[in-house]
């Protein structure tokens, strides 16, 4: 029995030329050098939360008057040391970051990746304005909890880059019959969204001190269900709710994947971040039931964090790769940038394309 | 001689003011800190008297937490044997570190702030004293005698919070709190295990129980008074003392192990 029944396919696009002129492999890993790094920021970030290290520097931009840059390492002490090292990470991703907007802008002739180049940029220094604040004014849970979800907004842009830069991706594979699955398109869309949401409600959860707030696991106060409720226990029980959400959402994702008959080298574009997606909920779970058991241990909270990160983004990867065939759309040849004629959504036999390099008429392809 | 009795009586007078206005001959060495201190019924100390108590605990008080001072080598250094938190102070059934005052019952009386200043001191990595009792817009000097940094973190539900960064040993800072509170928390966000806790009162009627449990607040006005002992696991306890002039009575408090159990 088909898990959808009604799985409605677009018609069939040519896959769309590759374009060798846009691959730039040395861009691709550098892109991905930014992305690992923006991993070891939001590890160093959960690590300052779970070790309660926030305000263990107290002034910003400057550490105990120092210049971040100049304070001296043997005074890395304490939780200076995951607080100052998060800074320090953190100026260094948004070194990297600056590097690669601007790589993107020299060499990426696509425009809409020079604009994504940018807005990783803006995001990165928006989130470095946001972490400053939230020391200056203590903690406030609504500007932490802003700091961590517009954490997980630049992670994902990273990821993004790095995928759009990739040659596979550039060459097209991703786009061809299978992938052409509103369904699988929409589930995939929306698990990304919830999990977004997901790890919204739970920065919330941390950063309101909830993370305890229903003390034991599966059991809710000895019960199936909360015995008594103030805002805390809410916040921690939808989290758990969440998780139940997202589990469900990524396994019907999943489920479409396999059900479409994914295979070769296309298939593999969306079956592998598929089953690194349903790998990586069920370590997320765990970790998220023993950071309950173990009473918030500093290293299996920071990793539920981390984890919570690559579900997002792995489940991005996924959502992106369902939708490749609509960025082929997007891509430019040379000066040249081609836009579907709106011909296009009902006939399939025809790919009508305008060229809009300097206002001219449309052509056909 | 109406002449020379009006010199003599200019003379005086002069010197008089002179000495007001240098202050000589006072036996105030405390001259209130605010001028403008609120002008209401003042204590009158021939008919002030005390209360005196002693708080107890009752059963088999919890072990204090032990504390690593892995985090900073200074710490570690400046702490040769090994290091508890300061949680249950008890010694023969006595509570040490209850912070005991006069919550209720003086009505109108005023007290003018004092000019003194309260220090808490980070030394060997602890803060000293751990409990404390200061007045509203007393002066609190923080002091840093400790070769690494600290911060000193104030956690206030009814005054402003601060967060002051000391890296440097000698370091001195000062903070006034504005509004009554019992009890403002402080920590060190670098050396996590660093707590103490300040009662920040608008009368001089405070104290903290010392290794025998004991505490005394002298010079109360005679009245009736809610007593209130706090304790920063125990939680509060209070009492009612009614004081005739010139009497001293007693207030005990005990503290439970079950109270200390279901924390």
């Amino acid at each position: 029995m088909r898990l959808v029944r009604h799985v409605k396919s677009r018609p069939v696009l040519p896959a769309p030329p590759a374009s060798p002129a846009l691959v730039n492999s040395p861009l691709h890993r550098f892109a991905t050098l930014v992305a690992g790094c923006t991993v070891l920021l939001v590890l160093a970030g959960s690590l300052v939360t779970s070790t309660g290290s926030g305000l263990s520097v107290p002034d910003w931009p400057t550490t105990y008057g120092w210049n971040m840059f100049a304070f001296p390492p043997s005074k890395w002490v304490g939780g200076i040391l995951y607080e100052h090292g998060h800074r320090l990470i953190a100026s260094t991703v948004g070194f990297l970051t600056i590097v690669l907007a601007v790589w993107l802008a020299i060499q990426d002739p696509r425009r809409w990746m020079k604009w994504l180049g940018a807005a990783a940029l803006g995001a990165v220094i928006a989130q470095g304005v946001l972490g400053g604040l939230t020391v200056l004014f203590f903690l406030p849970a609504s500007v932490s909890t802003a700091h961590a979800g517009l954490a997980e907004i630049f992670f994902c842009m990273t990821v993004a880059i790095a995928l759009f830069t990739s040659p596979r991706w550039i060459e097209g594979v991703g786009s061809r019959e299978h992938l052409e699955n509103i369904a699988l398109r929409r589930a995939a869309t929306t698990t990304t969204v919830l999990v977004y949401v997901q790890i919204l409600v739970g920065a919330t959860m941390r950063h309101t001190g909830a993370g305890l707030a229903i003390p034991d696991f599966p059991l809710m106060f000895g019960h199936a269900w909360p015995t008594h409720w103030d805002p805390k226990i809410a916040i921690h029980f939808a989290h758990r709710v969440g998780a139940l959400v997202v589990a469900l959402a990524v396994a019907t994702t999943a489920a479409l994947v396999w059900s479409r008959g994914a295979r070769g080298t296309s298939g593999k574009a969306l079956t592998r971040p598929a089953a690194l997606l349903v790998a990586l909920v069920v370590v997320q779970i765990t970790l998220g039931a023993l950071t309950v058991l173990s009473r918030r241990d500093v290293w299996i909270n920071s990793v539920h964090v981390v984890c919570g990160a690559l579900v997002l983004t792995t489940s991005l990867v996924l959502t992106l790769r369902t939708w490749r065939s609509k960025f082929a759309t997007m891509t430019v040849r040379g000066d040249v940038r081609l836009k579907p004629d709106a011909t296009t959504e009902a006939t399939a036999a025809t790919r009508s394309v305008r060229l809009q390099a300097d206002g001219t008429t449309g052509a056909r392809a | 001689m109406r002449l020379r009795n009006m010199w003599v009586s200019a003379l005086g007078l002069t010197l008089a003011a002179s000495m007001v206005a240098c202050g000589g001959g006072s036996k105030e060495t405390s001259a209130p800190a605010d001028s403008s201190a609120p002008s209401g019924q003042k204590v009158d100390a021939a008919t002030a008297g005390d209360v005196n108590g002693v708080v107890s605990f009752e059963g088999v008080a919890p072990k204090n937490e032990p504390i690593k001072m892995n985090a900073d080598p200074v710490c570690v250094k400046e702490n040769t044997t090994p290091q508890t938190q300061e949680t249950y102070e008890v010694a023969d059934g006595k509570l040490a570190n209850v912070f005991v005052y006069v919550k209720d019952g003086l009505g109108a009386y005023s007290f003018d702030t004092p000019a003194e200043k309260v220090t808490i001191d980070q030394k060997n990595c602890r803060y000293h004293p751990h409990i404390f009792g200061i007045r509203v817009n007393q002066t609190l000097e923080i002091l840093n005698s400790d070769p690494t940094l600290h911060n000193i973190h104030a956690l206030p539900k009814g005054n402003t919070e601060f967060n002051t960064g000391q890296p440097i040993q000698g370091m001195k800072t000062e903070h006034k709190f504005t509004a009554k509170e019992v009890m403002v928390p402080f920590k060190c966000d670098v050396h996590g295990w660093m707590n103490a806790y300040v009662g920040v009162v608008d009368n001089p009627y405070f104290a903290v129980t010392d290794k025998d449990g004991k505490f005394s607040l002298k010079g109360l006005p005679p009245g009736t008074y809610t007593i209130e002992a706090w304790h920063e696991k125990l939680g509060p306890q209070s009492t009612m003392v009614t004081l005739g002039a010139k009497e001293t009575k007693d207030a005990n408090f005990t503290f439970k192990a079950a109270a200390a159990a279901t924390d």
